[in-house]
């Protein structure tokens, strides 16, 4: 029989306040490739894995940049260089009058990227999911907390980090297959 | 002095966001029990098929409309805009209470935002959706109208840009798809609840593809909260700029009374003013029927009854200095226009619009009213007649009477006026109730946020 290779280690707790003080001492003892799973937000467990930079804000600005411009160049193309309308002989870059599409353009960009960027950085949209084979794993999304140490971490180890997560006085601790 | 304290206690008293003695549990089952458990009832479905069956007669009357052209409606020259854009108008502002609280409260941080932004959200949405028809059919023909959109094309031609309409095509447009982005990515953690919860084989698949593999984890919470507060910085300056692009659509041609710079502010006041009206007039019967009093409180009510006090007197503010500025520009067919306003052959409805819009919600100083949801629905009511009215006065009694006197009319809607109009709020109404049904009105993953115990206690 061949066995099923494991994603990692799961940890199961009662409340936020739990789950960041085990994540971070999971983080303090040098287990690096852990996350958390929690029902809403939760600022600390952010900072309590170790993950404080992300990339959605910069994607949101090239998406914002790249409407802006664009925005108003295909407007300055179209109106003086393609189709120049002489409208009682005012300037065909009439700037002014751009400034609307232009706005328009930017918030249209910036809000596409930064919601495609999030969902990209996040890798979903992806349905299955290794931890989604741990029936308790359910709880998530209602009122249960989640610490995971995935079985790439060079710390890891099926007996030790079971021990280690068990210290931290888990609800319930469960081995995810992948 | 003792009675001033009182008053301040009693201030200070105020309704919870959300009534004591709920768990992450309790709000999670009472939330998507609505969707997932509930049986349908005989309310809905004859709800529902009365709206559908408006929704059908819209539809019947932009067949004709289609079939006849234009000239089926009231309009004609000199009133050449009539039901189409005072209809685009009054629904483009109800609109934007709903990016208000999502995306401004969110910003200022008024937690209580989190128990009505998901209803309002979608209430945005499907007031976009019915504003949008109005400028489509009002083209003449519709089945163009992808001509205002700037694509290559044989003519060798491109749209003017420097025309405050095609400003609106984009202004519009681009509102719309915010607002659909802000809607969807505010869902996907609630369908996910909703996938782990549901017991349905074919509910487990549709809300968990839509889902699209939530599961919560905290570098995704991360990204998904930066992207929000984003979005919501975005949809900002979004919504202020899409009803001001609305009045310059006005406010750019000489037209006496459209042709004044109050209008950009003026508009979003208005817009802001009738959209939680018709939040309120959701709202109401919607915590009533589902039994959602304890997480769309007295709180919310009152907050949004001051929100339309202030909102009301900004608008008030708006006809002071138009009829002010009719008298002290000089100008002699803005003075005219302030007469006819006053004494010409639609000044019943200006002053109708005046006790509509200035005079009922002054109400709403009195406490009793403020608590009180049979008032507020139909203060609420009121304040949406006046605020169609509004954009009525605007749009006919401007144009009915041009500069010279050879250009005078009278606009009379029609019977296909009529069903258009009406026609589309029970699309919009029917549009919510399928909402209700199907999606969690409320959002379950921020209500919980503002549990005592979601608060992280130091060690």
């Amino acid at each position: 029989m061949k066995t099923t290779p494991i994603y990692g280690m799961m940890a199961e707790f009662d409340s936020a306040t739990d789950l960041v003080a085990a994540a971070r001492k999971t983080h303090e003892a040098g287990y690096k490739k852990i996350d958390a799973y929690s029902p809403f937000p939760v600022e600390e467990l952010t900072e309590a894995i170790g993950f404080h930079k992300n990339g959605v804000p910069f994607v949101t600005l090239i998406g914002g940049l790249i409407g802006g411009i664009s925005g108003y160049l295909m407007q300055y193309w179209m109106m003086a260089i393609d189709y120049p309308i002489n409208v009682g002989g005012r300037p065909y870059n009439s700037w002014p009058a751009f400034i609307v599409v232009t706005f328009e353009m930017t918030i249209l960009f910036g809000g596409i990227f930064a919601v495609l960027g999030m969902l990209a950085l996040n890798g979903l949209p992806m349905p299955y999911h290794p931890v989604f084979n741990v029936p308790r794993f359910a709880m998530a999304t209602k009122d249960r907390f989640f610490l995971i140490v995935f079985s790439t971490d060079p710390k890891y180890s099926p007996t030790g980090t079971r021990q280690f997560l068990e210290s931290l006085g888990p609800r319930s601790i469960s081995e995810v297959p992948s | 002095m003792a009675e001033r304290m009182d008053d301040v206690e009693v201030a200070n008293q105020r309704p919870p966001v959300i009534e004591p003695g709920y768990t992450f549990g309790t709000v999670t089952d009472k939330i998507s029990s609505i969707v997932l458990n509930r049986p349908t009832s005989t309310g809905w479905f004859i709800g529902f098929g009365v709206c559908f069956l408006l929704t059908m007669m819209m539809l019947y009357a932009i067949g004709f409309l289609v079939l006849k052209g234009t000239g089926i409606w009231g309009i004609n020259i000199p009133v050449g805009w009539g039901f189409a854009i005072v209809n685009f108008v009054w629904w483009i502002g109800i609109g934007h209470a709903g990016t208000l609280i999502s995306a401004i409260l969110l910003l200022l941080r008024q937690t209580w935002r989190n128990s009505i932004n998901r209803f309002a959200e979608a209430m945005t949405l499907f007031a976009v959706a019915a504003a949008g028809i109005f400028p489509l059919i009002h083209t003449g023909r519709p089945w163009l109208a992808y001509w205002l959109f700037p694509y290559p094309n044989t003519m060798n031609y491109w749209p003017q840009f420097r025309s405050p309409l095609l400003w609106d095509v984009f202004a519009v447009s681009t509102y719309f798809t915010i607002s659909l982005l802000f809607w969807f990515v505010g869902l996907i953690p609630d369908l996910a609840t909703l996938r782990d919860r549901s017991e349905n084989r074919w509910a487990q698949m549709i809300y968990g593809m839509l889902a699209m593999g939530w599961r919560g984890s905290a570098r995704h919470w991360h990204r998904y909260e930066t992207m929000y507060l984003l979005l919501a910085g975005l949809a900002t300056p979004l919504v202020l700029s899409v009803h001001t692009v609305v009045s310059f659509d006005f406010a750019i041609a000489i037209v006496p009374g459209w042709h004044t710079t109050i209008f950009p502010p003026y508009f979003v006041a208005g817009a802001i003013y009738s959209g939680f009206a018709m939040v309120l007039m959701l709202a109401i019967p919607i915590r009533k029927l589902y039994g959602l009093e304890d997480f769309i409180t007295e709180r919310h009510l009152q907050n949004s009854a001051k929100v339309m006090l202030a909102t009301g007197w900004i608008v008030a503010y708006g006809y002071g200095i138009e009829a002010f500025m009719g008298w002290y520009s000089g100008n002699r067919y803005d003075a005219f226009l302030l007469w006819n306003r006053l004494h010409g052959p639609y000044a019943f409805f200006y002053y109708l619009l005046l006790t509509c819009n200035i005079g009922t919600p002054q109400l709403l100083w009195i406490r009793r009213l403020r608590t009180s949801s049979v008032g507020l629905f139909l203060v609420s009511l009121v304040i949406l007649v006046g605020m169609w009215l509004e954009r009525f006065v605007i749009v006919v009694m401007s144009l009915h009477r041009d500069f010279l006197n050879s250009s005078w009319g009278m606009y009379y809607p029609t019977r296909w006026d009529w069903m258009t109009f009406i026609g589309t709020i029970g699309m919009f109404l029917a549009a919510m109730f399928l909402f209700v049904r199907i999606l969690p009105m409320i959002s379950i993953f921020e209500m919980r946020t503002l549990l005592p115990e979601a608060e992280v206690k130091a060690e």
